[in-house]
């Protein structure tokens, strides 16, 4: 079933692209001479650095692919994922939650939880976070070897083997500082080797206007027929939307899921890191012009007879993931595909990094050095780091073949998510904003918002509870109940760490500061204008997006 | 160490110009480029903007060190 034929010219730019990442990851070996080199990237990163790597952390293919294919499933309503489901909690996450984790100095997000709460919230947290990673990793690498057997007809095996080994050869030679510069190149690689797409597909369909007269008009809006389930593709309405999506998964992962945290960490001062994900906001309300714009041009391609252009199946099941391989064969000429290919390749490497050095620093400081051996040295534990790092993209390839046994991955996704930081978020919000939160309050919240999470998630797969009882709707999907599942889990764990902590005893308010707002110093720039400060920034990406879903409503 | 921007810089000039190269073979043998638009030559237009890209980062970029 090979979509993509290949030529020596596409095969070429795949090598000169593998050549740098290679060779950058020999380059920066010279430079990584201290643990916090290797696991902080010498905190030297200026904001835009930063800020691009934070955002391609997030962008893998799988992403890129999927909700292409999304798009062609469920239309404009794909965009929230990438506007009211990211930008606010990105927002957030600079102006309000950075302080506290910069100016901590902490090296990860358990870190937090032990300064803030206690040793057994960081190692659960820790544990958790741990595990996710590598199936994240290990599902992210299935994905990889899925997509470039099914358009390239490449061995299962050996493309796993050969972008594991890629990935573990320049992580493990210096760390997150190769991880962030090779998310640099693969944000470049992704605009320009998938926007032309969207340029040629808007081209064919005849100018911007063509795309939305030529859609359903279910298909092009984002807010208009939320208020009935059955009106739109999704079968959401606003309140799953707004509550599960909006809120808690967004902010449940952008704001405490370390693998994009950590890129903020490695900005070179404060104010750099504040400006971290509000730079990378701008860019990730640009990408619908890639990923909605091919899947809209997709499904008019795919419902105009004359266009030759349909998606594969699989058996009787559409494959809509094949959207954007099939767009990309259809349009781009030998060369071109190389490029498209390479951004795709990538995007899957990029993301398998940024997931190895975020696991090899929580391993490292949150569970090696703060269980097994609390006396470790620095030159020790940047020797545990690297080793972490290839002990890590091994247990990720079992993963992999393991995930090869699942029947649907963005399920099991969703649930990893759902399960460690929906109810993680909570813990943040209150502990960094209220001051009388016990230690206990927070384990013993955030073990209950894991477990509720996880029997919803088998309650709802084996029918023990109906969907009803979660999203209020008899019209609902799998994605409805992804949102309200993360919604309910999150409102578990605050009113459990509440309630606990009403009758736990509380850490004294000295050791709180600098952790907890209200009990810290506030920083004003006073000596610099409005008009250069991380708020003002802000405020025109808010503004940005408060005008893109009025255009879209 | 050189700026990440001077690498990107590399690696759009390179495959630029790769792709431009491939653009203007196919002016000379068309025959091998059949995709919906080929017309329009995208590997022409869209190297030439890679390669100006990177060569502007090269540029931009080529005397500087970050510490």
């Amino acid at each position: 079933m090979n979509a993509i034929g290949m030529t020596f010219i596409d095969w070429l730019i795949i090598a000169i692209y593998f050549a740098f990442v290679m060779g950058i990851g020999i380059y920066l070996r010279k430079f990584t001479k201290s643990e916090e080199d290797f696991f902080l990237a010498g905190r030297r990163n200026s904001s835009w650095v930063a800020g691009l790597a934070f955002l391609s952390a997030n962008l893998g293919a799988l992403e890129l692919l999927g909700m292409t294919g999304n798009t062609f499933k469920y239309g404009m309503y794909v965009a929230h994922f990438y506007w009211i489901g990211a930008i606010p909690a990105m927002l957030f996450l600079g102006i309000y939650m950075m302080p506290f984790y910069y100016s901590s100095r902490i090296k990860s997000i358990p870190g937090y939880l032990k300064l803030r709460f206690d040793e057994k919230t960081r190692v659960l947290n820790g544990i958790s976070f741990g595990i996710m990673t590598l199936l994240v990793s290990g599902i992210n690498l299935y994905a990889m070897a899925l997509v470039l057997h099914t358009f390239l007809g490449w061995q299962w095996d050996i493309s796993m083997w050969i972008s594991a080994i890629t990935v573990a050869a320049y992580v493990t030679l210096s760390g997150l500082m190769s991880a962030i510069f090779t998310e640099i190149l693969q944000f470049f690689m992704i605009w320009f080797g998938l926007f032309l797409v969207s340029i040629l597909g808007i081209i064919e369909v005849g100018g911007i206007d063509q795309v939305f007269q030529r859609i359903p008009p279910a298909f092009n809006t984002l807010w208009s027929t939320s208020s009935d389930p059955s009106q739109n593709g999704m079968m959401v309405t606003w309140g799953g939307i707004a509550l599960g999506l909006g809120f808690v998964l967004s902010f449940g992962y952008w704001t405490t899921d370390f693998l994009v945290v950590q890129r903020a960490f490695s900005a070179r001062d404060l104010k750099a890191a504040r400006m971290t994900p509000i730079i990378a906001s701008f860019f990730k309300m640009a990408l619908p012009f890639i990923v909605i714009l091919a899947g809209l041009v997709a499904l008019i391609l795919a419902n105009d007879p004359h266009s030759g252009f349909k998606l594969l199946h699989d058996g009787n099941t559409v494959n809509y993931d094949s959207a954007l391989p099939l767009l990309i064969a259809r349009y781009y000429p030998s060369g071109l595909i190389g490029l498209g290919v390479t951004a795709l390749l990538a995007g899957f490497m990029a993301g398998q990094a940024g997931n190895i050095s975020a696991f090899n620093t929580v391993w490292t400081y949150d569970i090696y050095k703060s269980v097994i051996n609390r006396n470790a040295s620095d030159v020790h534990l940047l020797w545990m780091g690297r080793a972490a790092t290839i002990v890590g993209i091994i247990i990720s390839l079992g993963t992999a073949y393991w995930a090869k046994t699942f029947p649907s991955i963005m399920d099991y996704m969703q649930a990893i998510f759902s399960w460690i930081n929906a109810p993680l978020f909570a813990t943040m919000l209150l502990g960094m904003f209220v001051s009388w939160i016990t230690p206990n309050g927070a384990f013993y919240g955030l073990i209950t918002g894991m477990a509720s999470s996880f029997i919803m998630f088998l309650g709802l797969k084996f029918q023990w509870i109906s969907t009803k009882l979660l999203t209020f709707s008899d019209v609902t999907s799998d994605m409805a109940a992804n949102f309200w599942r993360a919604w309910w889990a999150w409102l578990i764990c605050f009113a459990v760490t509440i309630i606990v902590s009403l009758f736990t005893k509380k850490k004294p308010k000295e050791d709180l500061v600098g952790l907890v707002k209200g009990l810290t110093k506030e920083t004003v720039e006073n000596e610099v204008p409005f008009f250069r400060r991380p708020e003002f920034f802000a405020l025109i990406s808010l503004l940005i997006l408060i005008i893109l879903n009025i255009y879209f409503w | 160490m050189k700026p990440i921007w001077f690498f990107v810089g590399l690696l759009l000039t390179v495959l630029g110009l790769v792709i431009l190269a491939t653009g203007v073979y196919y002016i000379f043998d068309p025959a091998h480029n059949r995709t919906v638009l080929s017309g329009l030559h995208p590997s022409i237009w869209w190297g030439g903007i890679m390669l100006i890209s990177g060569i502007i980062f090269i540029l931009t970029n080529k005397n500087k060190i970050v510490e």
